[in-house]
């Protein structure tokens, strides 16, 4: 059971390769990390596999649990356990963040189904407290005049109350001071658990302090170059990505 | 045999396919009684005058309007030349199968009461209107209002009732608002004009529950031509509501109703609209208000489906410290042009008016905004608000704004704000990447865009309106 990404192959509309052969397993119950210079194709593996329309997938396979997904619609894909954390969470104005996440449950209902509202709120606020959340957030319009750290804690609050098999949290940690990093690193970790998967895109070695990985790995040039245990990302952080241009030892 | 005859889907697949876009899409066979026949000429004046037995002073009103409409031009110079397309000579104008409107739903024709069993009016009498109006092709076939309120004087009739049983209320203010000549349908509605409502509400009488008015088309290239005439005497309150539907039919169909309201000395009129026509009606309607001294007109207007809507409902603020205020939501799909508006005329001190505006443009769609405000010079006091904002689906979709704000002397504020925005892509990615399939959050993204209006509507109106914002998104996505 896992997120298994092969061989992948996607260009831009204009044919421009981004992802050149990306090769990546995340079994249930793992956390995995990918690090990586600017423009290393991190952020395109992430929209790739969500489904976004902007791209082409010229070769490869994503799976989920053995379940072809490149032939779904992002909407489908969300539906059937991918999640992605943004790194600039659209605004949405005049919709409140209470009726987005209930529109988002009551889409993965049977039809015909009602989402129990009273059981909804419950949870939502539980949630909430968990991420020091204020209960003004529900009636705030979606992202709307939120600070970077609010988008960032309301994108954990829709992974929570979403509960995806897996998640992709791109950039997460970017634009957050230390004690938000911590709050959403807390509601990341309540959720680790034998059947969820965790893949997070980073640029720092500051996230995974607070979320230890099982795995690390480095991209390049749209390629996972490297691999390994928590230690890589303690290495790239003291040596830069230049020690990559060194032939791995075997 | 020929190919178009032989279906080759059985009628239960051809309906499952057909998704229910419209639960206003239905029609029954004619049941008319009176038919004007098609085309406009004095003969058909003097038919109508005939079947309604108009008294002289209106059969001379009309034939004088069918002059002012006949002279005047098309405004296509200002306006769409899709006006142009409607062939005044098919249309049928006057059609009735001869009934005085019940007064219980238990004496209305079997077919007349399923179409508004259908449409949810007795239902929504039963549960929260204080009178209904409801009008079949050119007559009202049901109209009743609470016995409390006929005690306490208030009047709700068609206008044909109005006419002649109340005249003395009735002619000093019916065609002052809007005369005749004011444009040129609203002279094809004074020449040609039956149904809509009357209402009088006496002085003091402030109504809890809204009145409602429904106006169906049935017939094919029927005009509709309703006249509605509200008086809200000295310090009086009411809400008048009209839904409108028509099934979608081959050819063209003419909606061109006249509205006017009076409210006098500190008297408030909330005038709410919600249609939702087939895509072929034109629909084209003058729609004003006159608010004495402290007296309020607000206009709550919700226009989505038609081929072309021109409407700009106005206010005439004639008394010192009278407000006018247009709130309006149009939805424009594909094939249809809204043009919509608000008439500001300032007429007094301190009078203050507010529009707020919002379109929504999806594929083809067209809406435009336009708006008048007139203040002159010699007034002191007075204020504007304007707010125009747009939203575009899809880059096809086009939208215009034409503003004309006149305002003489300085002793005055106003003020003008217009926005365009797009469902972007990276938005539609982000709502849709939480399990929102497309239509799903296309209709979230609209739904945002209008909520701070849609709070202006009553609820049970605001529950329909999400609804039809919701089959709208869904048939516009592939």
């Amino acid at each position: 059971m896992s997120l298994y990404i092969q061989d992948l192959h996607a260009t831009l509309e204009d044919g421009t390769e981004i992802l050149k052969g990306v090769t990546l397993e995340i079994p249930k119950g793992e956390v995995h990390a990918i690090m990586g210079p600017n423009g290393s194709g991190k952020s395109t593996l992430s929209k790739v596999v969500a489904g976004h329309e902007g791209y082409v997938v010229t070769s490869g396979s994503v799976t989920l649990d053995g379940e072809d997904i490149l032939s779904l619609s992002v909407d489908e894909r969300s539906r059937a356990g991918v999640f992605l954390a943004f790194q600039y969470p659209s605004e949405v104005p005049g919709v409140s963040n209470a009726n987005f996440i209930r529109a988002a449950l009551q889409a993965r209902l049977p039809k015909g189904e009602e989402l129990d509202a009273v059981a909804y709120y419950k949870s939502l606020y539980a949630k909430m407290d968990l991420l020091e959340m204020d209960r003004k957030f529900t009636a705030r319009s979606v992202n709307e005049g939120f600070s970077g750290g609010e988008k960032k804690r309301n994108e954990i609050l829709q992974l929570i109350m979403l509960d995806p098999k897996y998640s992709i949290l791109d950039e997460t940690d970017s634009g957050l001071d230390i004690d938000a990093l911590k709050i959403v690193a807390k509601g990341v970790n309540s959720m680790r658990s034998a059947d969820r998967g965790f893949l997070l895109i980073t640029h720092y070695q500051r996230l995974l302090d607070y979320i230890k990985p099982d795995y690390v790995h480095v991209m390049a040039e749209g390629r996972i170059v490297r691999s390994g245990g928590p230690e890589l990302a303690h290495e790239l952080e003291a040596r830069g990505y230049d020690f990559l241009k060194e032939p791995a030892l075997a | 045999m020929s190919y178009e005859a032989s279906a080759v889907l059985d009628s239960d697949t051809q309906d499952a396919i057909n998704i229910d876009r419209s639960k206003g899409d239905f029609t029954f066979p004619e049941r008319n009684k009176f038919d004007a026949g098609r085309g406009l000429t004095s003969k058909t004046i003097d038919y109508i005058s005939d079947v309604k037995n108009d008294p002289q002073w209106l059969r001379d009103f009309r034939h004088k309007a069918l002059k002012v409409f006949q002279d005047k031009p098309m405004p296509t110079n200002w306006a769409t030349k899709d006006l142009e397309s409607i062939d005044f000579d098919v249309i049928r104008y006057y059609l009735s199968d001869g009934e005085k409107p019940k007064r219980s739903w238990a004496d209305v024709p079997a077919d007349v009461l399923e179409t508004f069993e259908r449409l949810g009016i007795p239902q929504q009498e039963r549960a929260f209107l204080a009178g209904v109006e409801a009008q079949f092709d050119s007559e009202a076939a049901y109209s009743n209002v609470k016995e409390e309120l006929t005690k306490q004087g208030v009047i709700f009739v068609n206008s044909t009732e109005g006419l002649h049983q109340y005249e003395e209320i009735f002619r000093p203010w019916f065609g002052k608002v809007i005369p005749t000549g004011d444009n040129k349908f609203s002279a094809l509605n004074s020449a040609v004009f039956s149904g809509g409502s009357f209402i009088y509400i006496p002085k003091g009488v402030k109504l809890k529950q809204p009145l409602q008015a429904y106006f169906r088309i049935n017939s094919e290239n029927f005009g509709q031509f309703e006249r509605t005439l509200i008086i809200a005497d000295e310090g009086s309150e009411v809400m008048y509501m009209e839904g409108c539907t028509a099934p979608k039919f081959e050819t063209a169909t003419l909606h061109s109703a006249v509205v006017e309201l009076v409210a006098l000395k500190g008297a408030k009129i909330q005038y709410v609209t919600v249609q939702n026509w087939s895509s072929n009606v034109f629909n084209l309607v003058t729609k004003r208000g006159l608010a004495m001294e402290d007296a309020e007109v607000r206009w709550i207007d919700c226009n989505i489906g038609s081929r072309l809507t021109m409407k700009y409902p106005g206010v005439v603020m004639k008394g010192k410290g009278a407000r006018g205020e247009v709130i309006s939501i149009a939805l424009a799909n594909s094939g249809q042009h809204q043009d919509t508006g608000a008439k500001m005329i300032h007429a007094a001190d301190y009078t203050t008016s507010n529009v707020v505006s919002k379109s929504i443009s999806v594929g083809e769609g067209r809406s435009t905004y336009r708006g008048q405000v007139h203040i002159p010079k010699h007034l002191k006091g007075c204020k504007n608000n304007t707010e125009c904002d747009a939203l575009l689906i899809n880059s096809h979709s086009r939208t215009d704004t034409y503003p004309a704000i006149t305002v003489k002397g300085n002793k005055h504020s106003t003020q003008h704000e217009a926005s365009v925005s797009q469902v972007s892509e990276d938005m539609l990615f982000y709502l849709t990447q939480r399990g929102l399939n497309k239509g799903q959050a296309m209709s979230l993204a609209v739904n945002g865009f209008i909520n701070d209006l849609v709070r202006e509507f009553p609820m049970e109106y605001s529950v329909e309106l999400k609804r039809l914002i919701d089959l709208e998104m869904e048939g516009s996505v592939g």
